[in-house]
């Protein structure tokens, strides 16, 4: 199987500060990557980077198939990103929302009326279409951004933190939506702070400080760090490991 | 670039303009507002300078040059002051603004055809007042003068008026502010805006986080800058026909030339103030730093315009500062317009000037932008 993002040694320095210390990481084509970790752990930096808001301070390696320093504008046409805090328009409705970013993506008019019908099925947005984003609540706002973010049909995913502030129902839709997609063949690259959405992970990596504490599939991480428990769970494993790094 | 993109951005930076309730005041109220009070307030017309006069000539001729002066608008006819004594009093106590002074031989010497004078006092603590009536005292004597060479009973040559250099004030006789003021009211507020309204466009998608969104889009910085500049342009210059037309409406400031060119030129005055808006909104994080640092730039652009300080009289450095401003070459432009009706073959220079200072700062703010849009 081909790799959605491969990175080496990828670090960013704020100033003095090194908030990504030289990781590596590898996502899979229709992969859902979990991507855990304390706060300032270093993920939504890491996020940023792959996107190309960020520029790494070092590092190599290639995301949705181009190189991450020398295609970066390229990058951009084939992923999708949904940042941590909302970021649409909220003084616009989603379906003004959808058709500017139909246009920022250079999606050709006549493909406008289906793109958006598509959206609008596919995350249920049908009753807020045409209300102002600020009064939505917040699990409509999600959708719409997630909307937003598929419209140009990505291969690959970054949802930083996705569901937070959303309702354990308007979670669990969502990771079927996700699923869903992945299904398709397309990756999604998560991070979350809700443990038990690991399970719906292929694979996780659980960073802190910068850097990669643990990376593989839930089940087996949790049996590496502890053998002589089959009945622990991701929470376990994660305060074994985070605290043999604080010791 | 892609022309569909730019127009999507621009239909949605007019969607979020209008629906914001507080902009709409914002666009259209505050600055007929503003125009209003600047136009009552920025004035330096002399009207009813208060005039006495001692005459001590007591003379028909001395009597029709008090006539004359009670006559114009400029001067109010206060009181006779008994002496000279009592008349430096008075200016003294700022109960009067002027005081003239005929002495004895005032007739005596006109009739003899001998230059005749006539001492003219003003409150020099009032300066920049002083020049305004002395031109305007000055301009009655003139015209005094001028009858009576005409309508004298008696033939005189030429030579023997004794009066040389004569003032005449051209584009706007009556040295009147406001028609002064105003076209240069229109360009500053004008400036104001679209600074304010490009700066805060662009600042309020950082704090928003909609910044971060449309960078991890294909879309290029130009797109995004003709995406945010386009809007107020247009807003501005129809802001510019709105608080034109207001000015002659209600001020009755006549606008001599053509009103194409002047919207051609406030264009290119555009470029130069949304290029400077861009750039303030690259150095700006927040909309309160954007609005300071605004303002941090409008006040040296104001006092190096020639809005109210004529420039002729700045030191050398500060004029050569004033010629990097664009509101100083626009005011050219505005005001040749306005008062003289000049066009472009007149006014080609400031064009050129503002088409330079445009170019300039606009391309400056695309690289800065260029290189860091967070
Ligand atoms: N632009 C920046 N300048 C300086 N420091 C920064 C910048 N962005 C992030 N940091 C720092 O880098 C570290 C990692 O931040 P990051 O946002 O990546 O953490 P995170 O894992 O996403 O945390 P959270 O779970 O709270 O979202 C933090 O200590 C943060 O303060
Ligand atoms: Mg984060």
């Amino acid at each position: 199987m081909a790799e959605a993002v491969a990175v080496r040694g990828l670090s960013k320095r704020f100033g003095r500060f090194t908030a990504v210390d030289g990781i590596d990481l590898t996502v899979q084509e229709g992969e859902i990557f979990g991507f855990l970790g304390p706060n300032g752990a270093g993920k939504s930096t890491t996020i940023r980077m792959l996107c190309g808001i960020l520029k790494p301070s070092g590092g190599c390696g290639r995301v949705a198939g181009l190189d991450l320093f020398r295609d970066a504008e390229r990058i951009k046409r084939r992923i999708g990103y949904l940042s941590q805090q909302f970021s649409l328009y909220d003084d616009l409705t989603p379906y003004e929302n959808l058709r500017l970013f139909l246009g920022i993506y250079r999606v050709a008019p006549s493909l406008w009326a289906e793109r958006i019908e598509e959206a609008v099925a596919s995350v249920g947005l049908r009753p807020d279409l045409h209300r102002i984003v600020r009064g939505l609540p917040p699990g409509a706002r999600q959708r719409l951004a997630l909307a937003c973010a598929l419209l140009h049909r990505p291969r690959l995913l970054f949802l930083d933190e996705p569901t937070s502030g959303v309702d354990p129902l308007a979670r669990r839709a969502f990771w079927e939506f996700i699923g869903g997609l992945t299904r398709q063949g397309i990756s999604a690259f998560v991070s979350t702070h809700h443990l038990e959405e690991a399970d719906r992970c292929g694979r996780v990596a659980l960073m802190h400080e910068g850097r990669i504490v643990a990376c593989g599939p839930p089940r087996r991480l949790v049996a590496e760090v502890l053998p002589e428990r089959p009945e622990a769970g991701l929470e376990d494993a994660f305060a074994i490991l985070l605290r043999g790094r604080a010791a | 670039m892609n022309g569909r993109c730019v127009r999507e951005l621009v239909r949605k930076e007019f969607l979020q303009l209008f629906r914001d309730r507080r902009n709409r005041p914002l666009l259209i109220v505050a600055p007929l507002l503003q125009l209003i009070l600047f136009g009552y307030v920025v004035t330096t017309d002399v009207r009813e300078t208060r005039l006495a006069v001692v005459d001590e000539s007591r003379t028909p001729l001395s009597r029709s040059l008090i006539e004359a002066f009670a006559a114009s608008p400029a001067f109010r006819l206060q009181a006779s002051a008994a002496d000279a004594r009592s008349l430096e009093e008075d200016l003294l106590q700022r109960r009067v603004d002027l005081g003239i002074h005929i002495a004895s031989d005032f007739a005596v010497r006109l009739t003899a055809r001998r230059p005749a004078e006539v001492q003219l006092l003003f409150d020099g603590s009032l300066s920049h007042l002083t020049s305004q009536r002395a031109a305007a005292a000055q301009a009655v004597i003139e015209d005094w003068n001028r009858r009576l060479l005409s309508l004298g009973s008696e033939p005189r040559s030429p030579a023997g008026g004794g009066i040389e250099g004569r003032i005449r004030t051209w584009y706007n006789p009556n040295l009147e502010s406001r028609p002064y003021f105003v076209p240069g009211i229109v360009a500053f507020l004008v400036m104001l805006l679209s600074l304010l309204f490009t700066s805060l466009a662009i600042v309020r998608e950082k704090e928003a986080g909609t910044m971060e969104q449309l960078i991890v889009t294909p879309l290029r910085p130009v797109e995004f800058l003709l995406g945010k500049t386009i809007p107020f342009f247009l807003v501005a210059q129809g802001q510019m026909v709105l608080v034109i037309g207001f000015a002659r409406a209600w001020f009755e400031v006549p606008l001599a030339g053509s009103a194409v060119f002047l919207f051609a030129a406030s264009g290119l005055f555009l470029v130069c103030t949304l290029g400077v808006g861009l750039w303030i909104s690259t150095v700006s994080r927040t909309q309160q730093q954007a609005v300071l640092t605004t303002f941090l730039f409008l006040v040296p652009f104001f006092l190096l315009s020639g809005f109210v300080f004529p420039i002729e009289r700045m030191p050398l450095l500060v004029r050569a500062a004033a010629r990097l401003n664009p509101l100083a070459h626009f005011l050219v432009i505005v005001r040749g317009v306005f008062l003289k009706g000049v066009g472009p073959t007149v006014l080609w220079p400031s064009c050129l000037a503002l088409a330079g200072i445009g170019a300039i700062v606009f391309g400056a703010a695309l690289l800065k932008f260029r290189k860091r849009p967070g």
